[in-house]
């Protein structure tokens, strides 16, 4: 691991675990209605709270966004090159597909981000807490290395497909 | 549940639902245990701090989240909920109860209560932005509320009584605590009030005082025979306030909220939030601060990976070769920060403390409930 991505994901994981403190909270607008905050247009502004921006380079950010019972987080994962921003597009989209087994993965990622997630207090009392922010760390760690993984196949598939069919034309 | 791999202050712990439990209660004799769980309130016969509490009736009248339970002096439970109800319970001899549903008049949910000392008055808080405090009324049979209004202008999460019963502190998502005047003509008498630092008259409604601390009041509770009151904030701080105005504030050694506050004698107070287990502060000269963590584990193993405190005094410590070390160490660690094993009785945040031993204004005996469905009794 870099040395830069340390205090990146450090930084991350101390602001989703204070970001994480969340309770059981009923609408004050609709009558009998508990939703998640950040999600609704609110006329109260005191339920939503200051949203955190984590940028380790244009690249690579984080914008956790917290209210009283809910907190959306947005991962912009790395995207280098055309084919990255490709494979990431393709790779998110794939996740999202299935976002009702993730529990807490946003069906659509927020604008200029690639995959967004929504934890509800209903998670945070249901699952561990130490857990949910080591998930969420545990998968941007790992989706940087899927995806150059997935390049370097693409990469040595394009080679052995260029090399076989430029093969026929060698006498 | 075997308690013997937890820490020594915990007497006993008593995994009883698969819900969070945001509100539990004790009868005055602490026989009889209420919980909320889900649109539920259980009640259980306590039987000693090894055998599991035996359920003996589950009040079942609300149709959402139960938000709160509170117990009276004389035994009447009272429930509120997220449907806009609350129910009164009264105890039959035969061990069931009887519901009465409370007059509130509010339209949003209803979020806490609490039974006056006297047991003839409660206060519910609601989303609704209002106060009921209720009272019965012989006449007619029923439950009825006053409202308070003004100038609350969000989501009344806590609220206490004075022992007196007649101030009540409340807090909200607004950032306030305030104190009102809860006096019912006709059930309190003026006498009480006589000579108090809080004012000189206490018509119902009005506010007596009000501190504004900017972040969501997650709980209040008076310390009556000095006059004191104490609130725990969203932004991980502990108050206590008195009669001048003055406030005191120290802030959680974790950097996490607490979501409940216990006063254990006149200069001391435990919280229980976010980090899962008690914490104690004690009032030294003139200034509240931290004294000691109940029941905190781990505290050799990667302690920088769930304290989000900590790691910031680390960075302002000058000494180079300790930070040149730690950061190999951090590198070293990378995958096992993740893996380490949360041991402490709670397994996640703790809403609300409760006394359950006390002797001679002394609190002994905590009792804790959390979100992961456990009640934890510490000693203190």
């Amino acid at each position: 691991m870099s040395q830069s991505l340390r205090p990146y994901l450090t930084a991350v994981r101390y602001s989703l675990e204070a970001a994480l403190t969340l309770s059981n909270f009923s609408s004050l607008e609709v009558e009998r209605h508990n939703r998640p905050e950040v999600e609704v247009p609110n006329t109260s502004a005191e339920l939503l709270l200051q949203p955190m921006h984590i940028s380790r380079n244009e690249n690579e950010q984080v914008l956790i966004e917290p209210s009283v019972n809910s907190v959306r987080v947005s991962i912009k994962v790395k995207q280098a090159d055309e084919i990255e921003h490709i494979l990431v597009h393709k790779f998110t989209r794939f996740l999202e597909h299935s976002a009702e087994s993730f529990y807490v993965l946003r069906r659509t990622a927020m604008p200029g981000y690639s995959i967004s997630f929504l934890i509800t207090n209903k998670h945070t009392e249901s699952m561990k807490t130490g857990k949910l922010v080591d998930f969420i760390i545990e998968f941007m760690e790992e989706v940087d290395k899927e995806i150059s993984e997935i390049k370097l196949f693409l990469n040595a598939r394009a080679r052995f497909v260029a090399e076989a069919y430029l093969g026929e034309f060698v006498y | 549940m075997s308690v013997s791999h937890h820490d020594k202050s915990v007497v006993a712990a008593f995994k009883l639902v698969k819900a969070p439990i945001y509100s539990h209660c004790y009868s005055n004799d602490k026989s009889l245990l209420a919980i909320t769980c889900d649109t539920n309130c259980l009640v259980y016969r306590l039987q000693g701090p090894n055998s599991q509490p035996k359920l003996v009736a589950t009040l079942a009248d609300h149709d959402k989240t139960v938000t709160a339970v509170d117990i009276s002096v004389h035994g009447r439970i009272v429930t509120c909920s997220q449907d806009r109800n609350a129910y009164v319970w009264e105890p039959l001899s035969d061990g069931t109860y009887r519901a009465t549903l409370v007059l509130l008049r509010i339209n949003r949910a209803a979020t806490a209560v609490c039974w006056a000392p006297s047991g003839y008055k409660f206060a519910v808080g609601s989303s609704a932005r209002i106060i009921a405090v209720c009272y019965y009324e012989q006449e007619n049979n029923w439950w009825v509320s006053k409202h308070i209004r003004k100038p609350i202008k969000s989501t009344v999460n806590c609220l206490s009584w004075h022992e007196n019963g007649v101030l009540l502190a409340s807090g909200g998502t607004d950032g306030y605590m305030r104190v009102f005047s809860g006096f019912i003509k006709g059930l309190d008498s003026k006498d009480i009030m006589t000579g108090s630092p809080w004012g000189d008259k206490f018509p119902f409604g009005s506010l007596v005082k009000e501190w504004y601390q900017g972040s969501y009041i997650h709980d209040v509770e008076w310390r009556s025979n000095i006059e004191k009151v104490g609130y725990v904030s969203h932004d991980g701080c502990l108050s206590v306030a008195d009669s001048q105005g003055q406030v005191q504030t120290v802030d959680a050694p974790e950097g996490l909220p607490y979501r409940s506050l216990l006063w254990i004698n006149d200069h001391e107070i435990l919280c229980g939030g976010y980090s899962c287990h008690p914490v104690m502060f004690t009032e030294g000269t003139g200034a509240w601060k931290f004294s000691q963590s109940l029941d905190q584990v781990n505290k050799g193993a990667p302690a920088a990976s769930h304290f989000a405190g900590d790691n910031d005094e680390d960075d302002e410590n000058p000494t180079f070769g300790m930070s040149a070390l730690r950061k190999f160490k951090e590198l070293d660690l990378k995958g096992k920060v993740t893996a380490h094993e949360q041991e402490s009785a709670h397994e996640n945040a703790i809403v609300q403390l409760r006394t359950f031993a006390e002797s001679n204004g002394q609190v002994t005996q905590v009792s804790s409930c959390g979100l992961d469905g456990k009640i934890v009794i510490y000693s203190v």
